[in-house]
């Protein structure tokens, strides 16, 4: 008798425990989809996923992130219709050669949808680092971007090391590339 | 566990109200469903033992016994009631104007009163994270609650003898005694059969039950409110459900969002229909369409070619499309391919595509040295005319706006064009420069001899195309139809018992049910007719 009661009584417990487990999950489940969906850009931490886009002012060549592994990338998503974005263009062209000798490339992300307006831009501002031509926004999409100037950080593992909103400084922007440079 | 055995033999479980076989009330175990000084008994779930009522020893007993609560359950949907409620005083965020910082847009609004609004997330209330935790509560409480009461009272009618202790037969609320020898028990039990219940008998002692399904009722209920939860829940999955919106401009392709870069589509052409006073069949609504002054949309559909890419899909890398069909969205007849529907939901008229211009002499603008037209998606950097002129583009504006002075553009789309030309006329070198937008014409050095002039502009339009992927309806369907089941189940049928107890000088009786006491009461003198019995009291009635 005393043996069968405590059986019911651990059958009891592990019953309860257990449905109770499970509708936690479910509750937790629920929550974290929740949370991801309000999250504008891709993590730091994740890996970049690969893209592969024309470059202006080239004949039909394309750019692929993955075709950069072992370098360091840093990827802005500009516009010229986008205050910000022009304003952080002579930084980026600033430190360019400098950063390019330590092994990191960057990529300036285009979403204009005319191409003679980004090309009168790039020679306007006698950029010299490869600008990629996203018309239709699939790799804003793709990386959640929805606010111009958005930057990522990518190292050499092609892991997103920081993300930027916003409009950077010059201090900013070297000490960001600083942090991606490859090790030796 | 202290079992307790009741005077009929039988062994009830611990906090048990009214014995399982016999039902005599177990002394001691009466405040449970609070039958003390009563003159009836409470008979909810049979007086069965909850055993969230009796144990409560671990955490995990606590936090069931919390949710098993009906009274917890209440308050959880009356906080969720009350909390939506509050949601639907002011907008939603994501109803206020895009581009604007919600926090300032609620204070300046609304005042005070929205900027605390705004600061305990009720502007973005449904899914907030204590919002959706108090749907998961009551969710929870639904399957505990349930499972708490659907398995002891399903025991307690399967162990129910017909033979009751006296206390219970005087405590139910239908209860009569007749004092006869006459009484003819076979028609009683005839009646009682043509009347479709189920008999039982125990020395003498006769139960008679029908339609005890109808118990089931609530918890085949909760179990479709479950599925159902269970479905919404699978849409915050992409593999069930995507919900996507796409602008797609006339004579372009793009890809479908939701789709992960498999599929593409191209918009043919845009079609919108407006009702027409002078149209016949639209004749009869002369009256509103002139109340409504502008013109009133009919129909509006897309021609569309969908496609699907063939090769390895790398986002942004110029795809290989393959034709999947050729068809047309219209509102509530969407575009249907493979998992997706395409729902024609909005769209944007007469957006620029093409302008054309022509040279003539500033003074004079019937002449004409040459036109060239330019595609506003993409213009070309230079324009050579067959009369020998030359036009290069400087600088393109998509929508030009005039900042600090100077032409900026604010988007990328030809809303309101601008451009600054450069003329140079046949064997010429030296260039004429000028302005020109809408309403703008700007000599740039006040000595041009030519002048760039609008003739003509082509409009395209935009159709605007929600994304949709469900897998989760099946599922929710099914468990509405479920939870309708419940609900029929427990509506139209009432369970019905009725217990006869033979007694030295007659007989007592005794009926419950779990809803309608009228028609028990009727259906009771209809099994008792011819028999002798005496028609029984309603004691609940009496007692007013």
């Amino acid at each position: 008798m005393k043996e069968q009661t405590l059986k019911k009584k651990r059958k009891r417990l592990v019953f309860r425990t257990v449905i109770l487990a499970v509708m936690a999950g479910l509750v937790i489940f629920a929550l974290i989809s929740n949370a991801k969906e309000e999250k504008s850009v891709i993590a730091k931490g994740e890996q970049a996923p690969n893209f592969q886009l024309q470059k202006f002012g080239s004949d039909g060549e394309t750019m692929a992130l993955n075709d950069l592994k072992g370098k360091g990338v840093m990827v802005n998503f500009w516009a010229t219709y986008c205050g910000p974005c022009k304003d952080e263009m002579p930084y980026m062209e600033k430190l360019y050669p400098e950063f390019k000798e330590k092994g990191v490339e960057i990529l300036a992300v285009n979403l204009d949808s005319t191409e003679l307006v980004v090309q009168n831009f790039i020679d306007q501002y006698n950029l010299s680092f490869p600008v990629l031509q996203d018309k239709n926004g699939q790799v804003m999409d793709l990386y959640n971007v929805s606010n111009l100037p958005a930057t990522l950080f990518i190292n050499s593992e092609g892991e997103i090391v920081e993300k930027v909103i916003g409009p950077l400084t010059l201090s900013k922007l070297e000490g960001h590339l600083q942090n991606i440079v490859p090790e030796e | 566990m202290n079992e307790i055995t009741c005077e009929c033999g039988h062994v009830n479980p611990e906090g048990t109200v009214l014995c399982e076989a016999c039902g005599k009330p177990i002394e001691g175990n009466q405040h449970i469903n609070g039958n003390e000084d009563k003159k009836l008994l409470n008979m909810r779930y049979d007086g069965s033992a909850r055993r969230s009522q009796t144990y409560n020893r671990t955490i995990v007993d606590k936090i069931w016994n919390f949710f098993s609560s009906v009274k917890v359950g209440v308050w959880l949907i009356v906080l969720t009631l009350i909390a939506s409620a509050v949601g639907t005083i002011l907008p939603q965020e994501m109803y206020i104007p895009p581009n604007v910082d919600p926090a300032s847009h609620y204070r300046d609004q609304y005042g005070m009163f929205g900027q605390i609004y705004y600061q305990l997330g009720f502007h973005n209330l449904f899914s907030s994270w204590w919002y959706m935790l108090l749907i998961a509560m009551i969710g929870i409480s639904i399957v505990i609650a349930s499972i708490d009461r659907f398995f002891p009272l399903y025991k307690t009618l399967k162990r129910q003898k017909p033979k009751r202790h006296e206390l219970f037969m005087k405590k139910q609320r239908v209860f009569g005694v007749t004092e006869t020898e006459q009484i003819d028990l076979e028609l009683y039990k005839k009646n009682l059969k043509k009347r479709r219940f189920k008999i039982y008998e125990q020395d003498g002692h006769i139960l008679a039950e029908k339609n005890r399904f109808a118990r089931w009722g609530p918890y085949v209920n909760h179990i479709g409110l479950i599925i159902f939860l269970v479905g919404s829940l699978l849409r915050f999955v992409p593999a069930f459900y995507i919900d996507d919106f796409i602008w797609v401009r006339e004579g372009e392709t793009s890809m479908i969002p939701g789709t992960e870069g498999k599929y593409y589509i191209k918009n043919k052409d845009f079609i919108l229909e407006t009702y027409n006073e002078d149209d016949e069949t639209d004749a009869r609504f002369k009256e509103a369409i002139q109340k409504q002054g502008g013109p009133i949309p009919k129909t509006f559909q897309t021609n569309a070619v969908i496609y699907e890419r063939t090769d390895d899909i790398i986002p942004g890398k110029e795809p290989e499309l393959a034709e999947l069909k050729d068809t047309q969205a219209k509102m509530n007849h969407p575009i249907k391919f493979d998992d997706f529907a395409l729902y024609q939901a909005s769209y944007q008229l007469n957006e620029f595509k093409e302008m054309t211009f022509k040279i003539h002499d500033k003074g004079n603008e019937d002449t004409n040295y040459g036109e060239f037209t330019v595609d506003l998606s993409d213009p070309k950097n230079e324009y050579t005319l067959d009369s020998g002129y030359r036009v290069e583009i400087n600088n393109y504006f998509p929508e030009y706006e005039m900042q600090e002075g100077a032409p900026v553009s604010v988007s990328k789309y030809p809303k309101n064009p601008a451009f600054v030309f450069s003329l140079y006329p046949p064997d010429s070198e030296e260039a004429e420069t000028s302005f020109l937008g809408i309403g703008a014409n700007v000599d740039a050095s006040g000595e041009n001899d030519y002048k760039i002039g609008l003739v003509n502009f082509d409009v395209r339009d935009v159709t605007g195309l929600t994304v949709k992927k469900d897998h989760t309806l099946p599922l929710i369907a099914l468990g509405g139809a479920i939870f309708m089941l419940g609900v029929i189940q427990g509506m139209y049928w009432n369970h019905r018992r009725i217990w006869l107890q033979p007694k030295e000088n007659g007989v007592w009786i005794a009926g419950h049910t779990n809803k309608n006491w009228y028609a028990l009461r009727q259906e009771i003198n209809k099994v008792i007719s011819g028999t002798h019995i005496q028609e029984p009291r309603d004691q609940y009635e009496k007692k007013e």
